[in-house]
């Protein structure tokens, strides 16, 4: 089994980027499991055509406990068989999102929802890693293995190269790897080439370049996945490429993330940013 | 394997460790202090029928209310709203606003007292504004006086948790000061302060004064209540009428230093007149405290006070060739530190290792300028920050002849073979101490007699017996 987190900036597409991924892994024969570590518990949608879906902390608030949940209120078959399941987690503002992902993440791993069958456990968590809670699917031996969702954009690389930072300190102390960026274009100038720099200054690699396509959006407003919603589409193959690449990957490494200085230099250097 | 322990335990007692044990910085063993919700606790209780409300883990409100219980031997009532993985997750809102209905509805306290474990902290809950949302959907009546104080464990200690609680009560239950109703009253704060009879002592010269007073709060008769056959949830305690009098008093006068900052502050901000003195422990000491309430009701100091002043004198002079000269070592808080190291130096005692958990810069400044006008001062160090296992290498590699501190120094004592006189909070391994006062002229005496008795209990059972006299 193996167990994937996927990182990234906000908004960056990592919910789609490994909605899609997932289901291709699917159409390979893979048994897969989502984990949504994120409060507004988006990360399954397009897997379970709705968002209506019982997180464990939605649960866990109604019955008053987590110790009164059962595994299969909270742990969902959709499409193609891939099992899904969600943290959930406070309104924003109140109490402690990274507490909520801690507590979900040790009840399905308490209550065996990892089982034995599953070839892919992946993690999709919100964000930056802005505390110890978003840590947690790579604490402790969880995934051993990262993906970072990032395009050629400024913020989207800044938070790459945070996250890079994260994963040092918990690489340094336990097995977890980074196994590569994934490049969500977003169509800046130079992106491939800039994206390719970058990966190569975190001592990592662009496992993929994902084009930007406007069949994504219209999958998603289906709440589907591009494979479901139109599988002859060639956007669904490069998803099914990504997943290849995923598979197949082996360029597991420690990062080494630049300082501020740096980046700025390499993003200068592709004429992002003006002196 | 005996061998091996045996090495290692005296090496334990060398020069060599103790340097090593010094260098020791990422790990904290037995430290001298508890947490702040502790002393919140301690200082809820002292209004009446004020309930202390635990906005947190129930595991918490047991500790405080246990550590109390041990030390007191006495029922400490507290209730929690119970904060579990779920509350942490989602802010402890719901907790705190079923709670207060229950405590409301079973406990009908006159104010409830509410502080923070860290959990609550951690998560950023604002207790504020869950209060007025409780009062808005009508848990509680809107008129029930809440009180709160942010407590978080992992900053400061039981001393800031009481001030914190102290300012939140105040802040809760007094009036706004009006210059045309003041009430010639003077309030007095003592502090953290674990003697149920060091609280009744001042109540006692204050009434020999003849100065109308507040005690501020007043734990004396919830946690030394008498027994008489039934249970008194809330058996005592500063008035509600006088606590909603408060920014009128006369003066406040504060009878603990670090303790107390947070109010003092607060308190001179609504322009209420503010005077802080050391901790009347000793001749001097007390000497203080009868000055400035003297000073402050501008009456003169009865004869009564001039004869039990010259009592406790004599006691010291009877005394005092069992204490001159003897070394001591001294843990505890900031403000009784100073005060027994004070009364010490005036018994010609030499401090010689003063360990403080909860120190300030403040507070070494003043324990540094106290050894320094004394000729007994001269060969103390104060160990600021330092734990109790810094305190063992100490009493091993540079002994001494006594340790004062609570019933937490008692291992070290042991280890370094000497008695330990137990001044200070927890005490859980004695009865009654706590109800004989440290403070006042009367505290004097009762320190002498701890102190001598058990060097001369020392010296008896470890006599021989051509020397195991009658007289001593």
């Amino acid at each position: 089994m193996r167990q994937i987190a996927i990182y990234g900036k906000g908004g960056i597409g990592k919910s789609t980027t490994t909605q899609n991924t997932v289901v291709a892994l699917a159409e390979m024969g893979r048994k897969v499991t989502i984990v949504g570590c994120d409060p507004k518990a988006d990360s399954t949608r397009l897997i379970l055509h709705s968002k209506a879906q019982t997180t464990v902390m939605d649960l866990a608030r109604e019955r008053g406990t987590v110790e009164d949940l059962e595994l299969e209120d909270v742990l969902v078959e959709g499409y193609l068989g891939v099992r899904c399941s969600e943290s959930g987690g406070p309104e924003p503002g109140v109490g402690c999102a990274g507490r909520g992902v801690i507590t979900a993440i040790n009840f399905l791993e308490e209550n065996g929802a990892y089982t034995t069958d599953t070839d892919y456990v992946f993690y999709d968590v919100l964000g930056d890693v802005v505390c110890g809670g978003f840590a947690m699917p790579i604490r402790e031996n969880k995934a051993k293995e990262i993906y970072i969702v990032t395009s050629g954009e400024m913020m989207a690389m800044y938070a790459a190269n945070n996250i890079s930072k994260g994963i040092l300190k918990y690489a340094q102390t336990g097995t977890v790897r980074l196994g590569g960026l994934i490049c969500n274009s977003r169509q800046t100038d130079k992106e491939n080439e800039l994206i390719e720099a970058l990966a190569k200054a975190l001592n990592t690699q662009m496992i993929h370049f994902m084009p930007r396509d406007n069949e994504v959006q219209r999958a998603e407003v289906r709440k589907m996945t591009v494979i479901e919603y139109n599988p002859t589409h060639k956007q669904a193959d490069e998803y099914r490429a990504l997943a290849k690449k995923i598979e197949r990957n082996t360029m597991m490494t420690i990062p080494t993330p630049l300082s501020m200085d740096a980046l700025e230099d390499l993003m200068m250097e592709f004429g992002i940013m003006e002196m | 394997m005996e061998t091996c322990t045996k090495v290692t335990k005296d090496w334990l007692n060398t020069q060599e460790y103790r340097e090593k044990n010094f260098a020791r910085e990422k790990l904290v063993i037995n430290p001298a202090k508890a947490c702040q919700p502790l002393g919140a606790l301690l200082c809820a209780l002292g209004i009446e029928g004020s309930l202390p409300f635990v906005h947190g883990s129930q595991g918490c409100a047991a500790y405080f209310r246990s550590t109390l219980s041990r030390h007191y031997r006495e029922p400490v009532a507290a209730v929690s709203d119970s904060m579990t993985e779920d509350s942490a997750v989602f802010g402890g809102q719901s907790n705190l606003i079923e709670g207060l209905k229950n405590a409301n509805t079973l406990y009908s306290p006159q104010v409830i007292s509410i502080f923070t474990s860290c959990m609550a902290e951690v998560i950023g809950d604002d207790i504020n504004a869950y209060l007025g949302n409780a009062k808005d959907q009508e848990a509680i009546p809107k008129d029930l006086p809440v009180a709160l104080a942010n407590t978080p464990s992992f900053k400061g200690s039981h001393i800031t948790g009481y001030d914190s609680m102290l300012k939140g009560l105040i802040d809760c239950l007094a009036a706004p000061r009006q210059e045309d109703k003041l009430n010639e009253r003077l309030y007095v704060v003592p502090g953290f302060d674990t003697y149920t009879a060091n609280l009744r002592e001042y109540k006692r010269l204050l009434k020999v004064m003849d100065t109308p007073y507040t005690l501020l709060p007043d734990q004396s008769e919830v946690l030394d209540a008498p027994n008489l056959g039934t249970y008194e949830l809330y058996p005592g305690g500063t008035p509600i009428t006088e606590m909603k009098d408060a920014l009128n008093a006369a003066s406040f006068l504060f009878t603990q230093t670090y303790s107390t900052p947070t109010t003092r502050k607060y308190l001179a901000s609504k322009g209420v007149p503010v005077e802080v003195i050391s901790m009347p422990i000793g001749i001097a000491g007390t000497d203080k405290f009868i000055e400035s309430v003297a000073k402050i009701t501008g009456k003169d100091v009865p004869e009564e006070i001039t004869l039990e002043r010259g009592r406790s004198i004599d006691a010291m002079t009877d005394a005092h060739q069992y204490i001159h000269g003897k070394k001591f070592a001294l843990f505890g808080d900031p403000d009784v530190l100073i005060g027994v190291v004070s009364f010490l130096l005036e018994m010609g005692g030499e401090p010689v290792h003063i360990v403080c958990s909860n120190s300030t810069p403040l507070f070494k400044k003043a324990m540094e300028s106290l050894l320094g006008s004394s000729p007994y001062g001269q060969g103390a160090t104060l160990y600021a920050g330092k734990d109790l296992w810094h305190l063992r290498s100490l009493l091993v590699t540079d002994p001494v002849d006594m340790l004062i501190g609570d019933s937490h120094g008692k291992w070290a004592a042991r280890d370094a073979d000497i008695p330990l006189v137990r001044i200070g909070f927890p005490i859980t391994d004695r009865v009654n101490l706590h109800r004989y006062p440290i403070v006042g002229y009367s505290g004097v005496i009762n320190m002498i007699t701890m102190i001598v008795n058990t060097f001369l209990e020392e010296k008896d059972r470890t006599s021989s017996d051509t020397y195991f006299e009658m007289m001593r």
